[in-house]
């Protein structure tokens, strides 16, 4: 039972981290009806981004707990800057051009860019993985059971509260501002919200670097909570979001978070009560699943096909 | 990207100052860019396993002129072209059926000749294998892509079901090649069919995603089960293909002894040559007959509208699962072939960067440009070589620095350049195979950009 307790929590972490890379995904796939393949390297590159700026900050496991996380916030205000201009610029440069070409056209740049992105960081950053050594390493304990402590860390609850925040922060700036309006109406109907005088473009771009923002921001907590990166990580945590996405809904915003929580659970359950091994493999096949028996997700509407 | 900036009744003034203006901003976006790349590398200290950082401005200063000057002349460049007269330029479309004719039995006469060639050696033999290794799967992956429309990411995985299908084949109930190359294909179509049948009901993006899913599902499977493959050691000892039951070895019973010719290792290499060569000829035969068939024009139909062909009556989902099963089946040969080659196969050989290679080939060719493939599998082979021998850029970058890494950048910025710039490749246009000769109001070649 302590041990459930224990996955549960680390489940609910992981999946905080994929709910908030889901997000954007389900947006970009909501607006323009694309997968955008390079999202994961997005989160790669903020993972990369939040790692130069901690060690340009010089935080370490020593510095002041209170410090140190008024420090991460900056870091994090860092890395949502700078991915969102990489965000940005990948469509304006990638997928921009392409819209109203054939089907398969934007898929395939953004495969390119994917790979582009990866085998950049890979050149500029060397291949090898980075250690991060661990930043406030205490935590409280819950139960002190006989067998099995429950634990839960300050960093889980940082990373925790941290997705707690944004994504009220989000829900607000897409239910009660301009730009949400624009958003939401964009994924209603993006011809006839281009008739009615929004500068669509103008929206999309700012959809991908709301998304790449929050993959950001993902991408601390992954180098927070791991410990360790390397220019790989937005390959199988890009596919995992993807995953969630698709469970909760593709095009749904809350499905998104709650879909990131459910494949966290499961990719940690998984690794702890069969096989860590094959954790990766049980969030795969959750994808292929899901295709086959609800591909609406559990919020989303069902597709239907327009000529 | 407009020219709508360039209102030739704007004075000279305004014009430079917008292109200083729109110049800057790009330099400074791309050093936002490069700032967390070029400029910050983060760098594992070898004494205390700690990280820090090293700067390199100097990267970082030519990355940024380079994208300065980049930009700089495509302000020029559109300058110019707002000044000029506009002519509706109707790119005339090179026929692929000309073109091939012509290129494509001189390619494969030097093909045949490769091997006879006194200046050959084993390098060069080898480099011709893989060369048409990746003609042989570029061609496999281009009926489920360029034909069908499907665009598999996951191709790799029918290439490691061949691979091992063989080696397992061989090792358990001691099988010989040529009883494992149609086992391998029929394995591979299998899983493709397997995995088809579940997603090609759904959009075509989700099939994307879902053989990436696979690929790595497969890679990931056979790296962990060690009892059955051996995992990250992975399987060697694989018996090498003889020559119709005769072994490439030295002994009396050898090819070279029953020929009367001299033994040599180059033997051996110069029959796995023509094996290949064959294998991928059968794909080209195969694939391009099959375009003429029904099987094909229904692929192609797919392609352009998939609810038109549905209102038609074609049944999609047959469609689609066959050009998916033709294409793993080639998939798999390729591989027991790969197996029988090396010798020895391990996970690693299958990742998700091999899958990605096909796919750039297939793009760089032209989506579905028979001969486009042999010239981007030539480029790419090609382009590594290349690569291998610019270590002196070691120098400049330091040692971490491998100049062959570059291959996949190389290739992730060539499949966004095509795509932007001929969607429909360089060597040849991807014109419907059937269309009306009398040209409409709606010519064929905008309907084939998605325009019509």
């Amino acid at each position: 039972m302590d041990y459930l307790a224990q996955q549960l929590i680390n489940g609910l972490t992981l999946g905080s981290i994929y709910g908030l890379i889901a997000i954007g995904y389900t947006m970009v796939y909501g607006i323009i009806g694309m997968i955008n393949f390079a999202h994961g390297d997005v989160f790669m590159v903020g993972a990369f981004v939040s790692l130069i700026c901690i060690l340009i900050f010089g935080i370490t496991g020593s510095t002041d707990i209170v410090i140190g996380i008024g420090m991460l916030m900056i870091v994090a205000v860092i890395a949502m800057a700078i991915s969102g201009v990489y965000g940005w610029t990948i469509e304006r440069l990638a997928y921009r051009p392409l819209r109203g070409s054939f089907r398969l056209a934007p898929l395939i740049t953004a495969i390119g860019v994917s790979i582009f992105l990866q085998n950049f960081v890979q050149e500029t950053q060397g291949a090898r993985v980075k250690p991060l050594q661990a930043l406030f390493a205490g935590g409280f304990t819950l139960h002190e059971g006989t067998e099995f402590t429950v634990r839960i860390t300050y960093m889980q609850i940082l990373i925790v509260v941290l997705t707690i925040i944004l994504m009220t922060g989000f829900s607000l700036l897409i239910s009660r501002t301009s730009l949400g309006r624009a958003q939401r109406a964009c994924e209603q109907d993006l011809k006839m919200t281009q008739l009615l005088g929004i500068d669509v473009d103008r929206t999309i771009s700012m959809t991908f670097v709301i998304g790449a923002m929050l993959a950001a921001v993902a991408g601390l907590m992954y180098l927070l909570y791991y410990g360790v990166i390397d220019f790989f990580i937005g390959f199988s945590a890009g596919v995992k979001a993807f995953t969630a996405a698709v469970l909760g809904g593709i095009g749904s915003l809350p499905g998104a978070m709650i879909g990131g929580v459910l494949i966290g659970l499961i990719e940690v359950l998984f690794a702890a009560y069969f096989s860590s091994e094959y954790k990766d493999v049980a969030a795969f096949s959750m994808l292929i699943i899901v295709l086959i028996f609800m591909p609406q997700g559990l919020l989303g509407r069902p597709e239907i096909e327009k000529v | 990207m407009s020219n709508a900036h360039y209102d030739p009744s704007h004075d000279k003034g305004d014009v430079i100052n917008g292109i200083v203006k729109r110049s800057l901003i790009a330099v400074a976006i791309a050093a936002i860019i490069f700032a967390p790349t070029i400029l910050l590398k983060t760098q594992v200290s070898q004494i205390s396993n700690t990280l820090f950082i090293l700067y390199r401005w100097e990267g970082f200063a030519i990355a940024c002129g380079l994208i300065l000057i980049w930009r700089v002349l495509y302000e020029i460049r559109a300058w110019r072209k707002a000044h000029t007269d506009h002519k509706s330029s109707s790119r005339t479309q090179a026929g692929e059926n000309r073109f091939g004719h012509f290129v494509g039995p001189v390619l494969l006469v030097a093909a045949i000749v490769l091997p006879f060639m006194p200046f050959t050696d084993r390098y060069i033999l080898d480099i011709g294998i893989l060369i048409i290794t990746y003609v042989m799967l570029g061609w496999g992956l281009q009926i489920v892509v360029g034909l069908a429309g499907l665009l598999d990411l996951g191709y790799v995985a029918f290439y490691a079901v061949g691979a091992y299908s063989y080696a397992l084949l061989a090792e358990h109930f001691g099988f010989g090649f040529w009883i494992c190359l149609p086992l391998a294909g029929i394995f591979a179509a299998t899983w493709g069919v397997v995995l088809g049948f579940p997603v090609l009901r759904l959009r075509g993006d989700y099939l994307a995603i879902v053989t990436l899913a696979f690929g790595e599902i497969i890679r990931v499977v056979l790296l962990n089960w060690r009892d059955f493959t051996g995992g990250s050691n992975g399987l060697s000892n694989i018996p090498r293909p003889s020559f119709f039951g005769i072994p490439f070895s030295q002994g009396p019973d050898g090819f070279a002894a029953t020929f009367g010719l001299e033994y040599s290792s180059l033997q051996r290499m110069g029959f796995l040559y023509f094996l290949i060569l064959a294998l991928a000829l059968l794909t080209f035969y195969i694939s391009s007959r099959l375009r003429k068939l029904p099987m094909g024009r229904a692929w192609e139909a797919l392609r352009e509208d998939e609810i038109a062909c549905r209102s038609l009556g074609l049944n999609t989902i047959n469609t689609k699962l066959s050009a998916f099963a033709i294409g793993a089946m080639f998939g798999g040969f390729a591989g027991s072939f790969f197996a029988a080659k090396q010798a020895f196969i391990s996970p690693e050989s299958f990742n998700f960067m091999e899958s990605a290679t096909i796919l750039a080939i297939v793009v760089l060719g032209g989506m579905s440009s028979q001969i486009g493939v042999v010239f981007s599998s030539i480029a790419m082979v090609g382009g590594i070589e290349v690569l291998r021998q610019l270590q002196f850029l070691k120098a400049i970058f330091g040692p971490d620095f491998d100049p062959s890494q570059l291959r996949l950048l190389l290739f992730g910025l060539a499949m966004i350049i095509v795509m932007l710039w001929r969607p429909r490749g360089f060597v040849s246009s991807r014109a419907p195979t059937v269309f009306f000769k009398e040209k409409k109001s709606v010519g064929s070649s905008m309907i084939s950009q998605g325009r019509g």
